[in-house]
């Protein structure tokens, strides 16, 4: 890695003061550092978030669940009050990952294949930042680009607890992250899903299938549809073509799941 | 005797304390005043041409010390290959120089130009990012069959890519092409042997350091062969003689092959600690270690099986394209020929085996012997075309091999390949593994897997191989440069404690503790006062590598050799002390005593009596209890086995998981059979690796897409099913004196066509007619397979 400062703020307005110039804010590391390491990013000075306490912690009030964005993986995998969170979480990288991985790095970072982008999108999350709060569905706006400013701190998410839900993940081998990820998420006004690590656009949302399983959540409802290729990624892993089907499938499985 | 920690004792690896609690001592832990830090500058492009590199800023950055191009070491050896192949016309392979650092051009991605030395490593890194290199990329030359075709050459002062055009054997290759031809049935089967990145736990280092009072030089390298690595410095590349070069493999992380091999960052690292006076380091990064360690496998072969009409088998024949990569490594032209060819007619009868092999040259990283080496190859055609054939004329797998088995009374067997097996009982393994596998709960279990909307497949695989390489006549024959014998020095200590040098490198092998078990059964004591010492030239008298399963059949056997001297002279040694002739001594349990009366002395009491000897008979004994022994085999050893397993097959999402794997296998004696149950898991996880995940991909440019571990995919614990592992059916090797056979690389040969063909039979028993997939078995290409099936 190339030479850089740290400061480590106690508080969310001491990070954003110091958030100067070609300054990166570090939170969890496992994005992050790795790339550091590689000399792909050069920011002269980090921002670490892993003092900031305001950052940290997961609040329950009637069906919203609100997490802090320097929440780690662990935290909501042990949390439980939203259990199709949670399992997503859990089954994020390995344990060392989730010990540092947080949610606020994984939503900031927006990886194609990652997989809280889709619970976020599934459940209509809101994104919480330093000055604003963004809904999901205005947030994610393709690989690893987001609604964020130069500067801009995801403080937290909000997530309305779903009637039902679940998320299936078919792992690329080599990374596990998500080769296709779908998350399913049934609320009283509707069905959303939400598809990772298939699209060149990043995490989005199979709105054929929503009004499908609006109307009837079965894995049946989904038997007339089918998942258009265009546009979907193709690499050493799969084509455009097995990941279309396997939206169909991970969707499936995940309202069999739900169900 | 039977001792707890002698000959058949499954003592736990004390080698294991020091790797378990972090104290063992690696390359890059070592450190003196003075450290200084090599980094490469390394080729992004495939093939080019070096136009100018200019390392004026470079040089003149903070804490830089020395900058090398290829310029300096124009003068210098090349890494020479260590086989000479010759082509079926006769003439020599093509030998390309393979300079320290690239000169004149660049010829893979990794390919290193130049190197910085400089005080730090963050220091060395700044500085090769500023050397200017002005390399015109070139159209890179990736495809095997393309290279043959085009008049686009890795090297241009050979005018080819091929590096040669072997037969095997080519006498009898009339009468193979005449018995496919007349054949009742041909089965012919394509196939691809996928390329392997070692990936071993620990990347390459090296450090040197030259002490100029006495003119000498002390390389410490990740090696699984330091004496052949001072040799090839010595005798090819840089010149120093051998007296004054040290070569040190400490403790080494895994070898798997790629650290058989002399690598050009060790000439730099000697070189540049000359020219500086201090100790120079180098540490491959993992990007560095997917790019430049010497890969595996990578066959693309064609072969057909000829069968009568009773399904005897009449014929193998194969054309096999092996990737040598961008330059030759040490033993690549030995792979594909030697290692592969001679295995082709596997454990059967067969009378007619030709195989031709075309080494290939391409812009990527070079490729020579991965764990199994060139047996890993032959087996997985044969028993992926007798799969096939099985099936084409509706045969029973196990059945059909049953019937062309060598029987267990025609040993020693001419193999139609060329080799004489000396023992082995593959009907016997056949037993035990259907006995072992639970073979008649398989279609309980594929009934239970197919209630959950999942095909169950079961697939079968017998091999042979060669290990314990190798007789050096017969090697010198074939073309090998160097003789392939080990050594072993045992020294008695006076107070009576044995250091034992022996020549086979030990890293991850378990060496130090296996060694010393056969040691303590000759002499009857005690196995910890016995060590192994291990990959220093300066202390061991020689040793040619850890490889080929050889480490036990040929080190093992010098071992035994210089223990029986020890023995001879400490009967002498005995004989005197107690006033009898030598004749009359016997050892046992650690005493030696006269026959027939209850006279002994212990073993060490004789040992100090060595050392201190006074009223010794001079004129008949001299002083000291320490023995060298060279040992050449007679033969190469032929473990054999027979595998299965069952996968289960998502047949939705392609995905497959390998269910229960039985390794039942010939390893003749069996010193420790807990540490060779643990090389057979080691071996399984690497060939199940091969035959499910790992996916080396160069793309038309030459770029290695699969160049970490996000894209490479290692195989996980949960990748692994839990293993049944016998080596009840030991037919002991016939010419070595531990009946010892080798178990290193038996799991990596046996299992990746026991996975194909099982993958296979699952999916046609959901109804697919998919008769071959190519390795690795991705999800992907189980349902592109399917979906066109
Ligand atoms: C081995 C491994 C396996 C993994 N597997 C998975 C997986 O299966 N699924 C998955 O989804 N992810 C996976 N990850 C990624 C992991 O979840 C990361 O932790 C996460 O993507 C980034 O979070 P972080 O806290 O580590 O962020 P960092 O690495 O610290 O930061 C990442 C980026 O986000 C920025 N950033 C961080 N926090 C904030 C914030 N609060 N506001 C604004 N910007 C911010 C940083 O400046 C940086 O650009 C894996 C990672 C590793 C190393």
């Amino acid at each position: 890695m190339y030479a850089f400062d740290i400061e480590r703020p106690a508080t969310i307005g001491e990070a954003v003061s110091a958030l100067t110039g070609e300054a990166m804010v570090l939170s969890g590391g496992q994005t992050l550092i790795p790339t550091l390491k590689s000399r792909l990013a050069d920011p002269g000075k980090l921002v670490s978030l892993s003092g900031i306490g305001e950052m940290k912690g997961i609040g329950l009030s009637g069906r919203d669940l609100q997490i802090g964005g320097g929440t780690v993986h662990a935290d909501v995998a042990a949390d439980g009050s939203y259990k199709a969170l949670s399992e997503l979480a859990s089954n994020i990288g390995d344990p060392a990952v989730r010990s540092r991985g947080t949610i606020g790095g994984s939503i900031a970072n927006n990886d194609p294949a990652a997989c809280y982008p889709a619970a976020a999108l599934a459940s209509g999350a809101i994104i919480v930042t330093n000055t604003r709060e963004i809904a999901a569905d205005d947030y994610f706006q393709g690989m690893f680009e987001t609604a964020l400013n130069e500067g801009e701190i995801v403080t937290a998410v909000k997530f309305p607890i779903p009637d039902a839900a679940n998320y299936q993940k078919f792992v690329q081998p080599a990374s596990r992250f998500a080769l296709v990820g779908v998350f399913v998420a049934k609320y009283a006004d509707g069905v959303r899903v939400a598809v990772t690590g298939a699209s060149n656009e990043g995490v989005h949302r199979w709105t054929a299938a929503e009004e499908a399983l609006t109307a009837n959540f079965s894995v049946s409802a989904l038997e007339g549809l089918s998942v258009s290729a265009d546009n979907l990624i193709s690499d050493l892993h799969g084509s455009p073509e097995y990941r279309a089907h396997l939206i169909k499938v991970m969707t499936g499985r995940a309202v069999t799941a739900a169900s | 005797m039977p001792k707890d920690d002698g000959i058949g004792a499954a003592t736990v690896r004390r080698e294991d304390v020091r790797f378990l609690t972090g104290v063992g001592q690696y390359t890059d832990d070592i450190k003196a005043y003075g450290e200084t830090v090599a980094v490469f500058a390394r080729s992004t492009v495939a093939n080019g041409v070096i136009k100018s590199i200019d390392t004026t800023t470079a040089a003149g950055m903070p804490g830089v010390l020395a900058i090398f191009t290829g310029e300096d070491f124009a003068e210098v050896g090349g890494n020479p290959a260590g086989w000479l192949i010759n082509s079926r016309d006769g003439t020599p392979m093509h030998e390309p120089k393979r300079p320290v650092l690239a000169h004149g051009k660049v010829r893979h991605v990794g390919d290193a130009y130049a190197a910085v030395i400089a005080e730090t490593l963050e220091q060395a890194k700044n500085a090769v990012e500023a050397i200017e290199a002005d390399i015109e990329e070139l159209d890179a030359i990736v495809n095997m069959k393309d290279a043959l075709a085009g008049s686009n050459y890795v090297h241009d002062e050979i005018g080819t890519n091929q590096c040669f055009d072997w037969g095997w054997i080519e006498d009898n290759r009339d009468a193979t092409d005449a018995a496919i031809k007349g054949a009742h049935h041909v089965t012919t089967l394509e196939l691809v042997n996928n390329r392997l990145v070692p990936n071993a736990m620990e990347p390459r280092s090296s450090r040197a350091e030259y002490k100029a009072a006495g003119d000498e030089y002390v390389l410490h390298t990740t090696s699984q062969n330091p004496h052949l690595t001072r040799l090839l410095i010595s005798a090819f590349v840089l010149g120093i003689p051998e007296n004054k070069l040290t070569v040190i493999a400490p403790d080494v992380g895994g070898g798997f092959g790629s650290k058989i091999y002399h690598y050009g960052e060790e000439a730099l690292v000697l070189a540049a600690a000359k020219k500086l006076g201090r100790p120079v380091t180098w540490t491959a990064d993992r990007t560095e270690a997917f790019l430049t360690d010497a890969h595996g496998r990578d066959h693309v072969t064609k072969i057909e099986l000829a069968m009568d009409a009773e399904g005897n088998f009449l014929a193998f024949r194969t054309e096999t394209l092996a990737n040598v990569g961008a330059y030759l490594s040490n033993f690549s032209t030995a792979t594909p020929t030697f290692l592969h060819g001679t295995l082709m007619a596997g454990n059967y009868t067969v009378p007619n085996v030709y195989v031709n092999v075309k080494a290939v040259f391409t812009n990527t990283a070079p490729v020579d012997a991965y764990r199994g080496a060139g047996r890993p190859e032959a087996t997985y055609s044969l028993e992926r075309v007798i799969d096939k054939a099985a099936r084409e004329i509706g045969r029973d797998p196990i059945e059909l091999r049953r019937q062309n088995f060598i029987k267990p009374d025609q040993y020693p067997f001419a193999s139609a390949a060329g080799l004489e097996y000396d023992s082995g009982n593959y009907d016997a393994l056949m037993d035990k593994m259907e006995e072992v596998a639970d073979m008649a709960g398989f279609a309980a279990r594929r009934k239970a897997s197919e209630a959950k909307g999942l095909l169950r497949g079961f697939g079968v695989n017998a091999y042979i191989e060669a290990c314990g390489i190798a007789p050096s006549n017969l090697v010198g024959v074939l073309g090998s440069r160097v003789g392939l014998y080990d050594a072993a020095t045992v020294r008695v200590n006076a107070t009576g404690n044995l250091s034992v040098m022996v020549g086979a490198h030990s890293h991850g092998q378990g060496h130090e503790t296996a060694f010393p078990q056969v040691v303590a059964e000759m002499l009857g004591i005690d196995a910890s006062t016995i060590d192994i010492v291990h990959g220093d030239t300066s202390k061991i008298p020689f040793g040619m590598g850890t490889y080929g399963s050889r480490s036990l059949a040929v080190c093992g056997s010098a071992v035994v050799r210089a223990t029986e001297k020890v023995i001879n002279k400490a009967k002498k040694i005995a004989a005197h002390m107690l006033e009898v002739s030598d004749g009359d001594i016997e050892l046992k349990d650690g005493q030696f005593s006269v026959a027939g009366t209850d006279k002994s002395v212990s073993f060490g009491e004789v040992a100090l009596k060595a050392y201190i000897p006074h009223e010794f008979p001079l004129e008949d004994i001299e002083p000291g209890l320490e023995e060298t022994a060279f040992y050449d085999p007679a033969n190469f050893t032929y473990p054999s086995g027979a595998y299965c397993c069952e996968v289960e097959l998502d047949p939705e999402t392609g995905k497959v998981s390998v269910e229960r794997m039985t390794a039942v296998d010939d390893f003749g004696n069996v010193i420790n059979p807990m540490i060779v149950t643990g090389q057979v898991h080691g071996g399984l996880g690497q060939g199940i690796g091969q035959a499910l995940l790992e996916n080396t991909t160069y793309d038309e440019n030459g770029q290695l897409l699969s160049a970490s571990y996000m894209d490479y995919t290692m195989p996980r614990a949960d990748d692994l099913p839990f293993y049944t592992v016998d080596h009840s059916q030991g037919n002991p090797c016939t010419h070595n004196p531990l009946g010892v056979k080798g178990c290193g690389e038996a799991g990596a040969i046996g299992s990746p066509p026991t996975v194909v063909n099982a993958v296979i039979d699952a999916m046609q028993s959901g109804g697919k007619n998919v008769t071959h997939i190519d390795m690795p078995v991705t999800p992907h290409r189980v349902w592109s397979a399917m979906q066109n099936a």
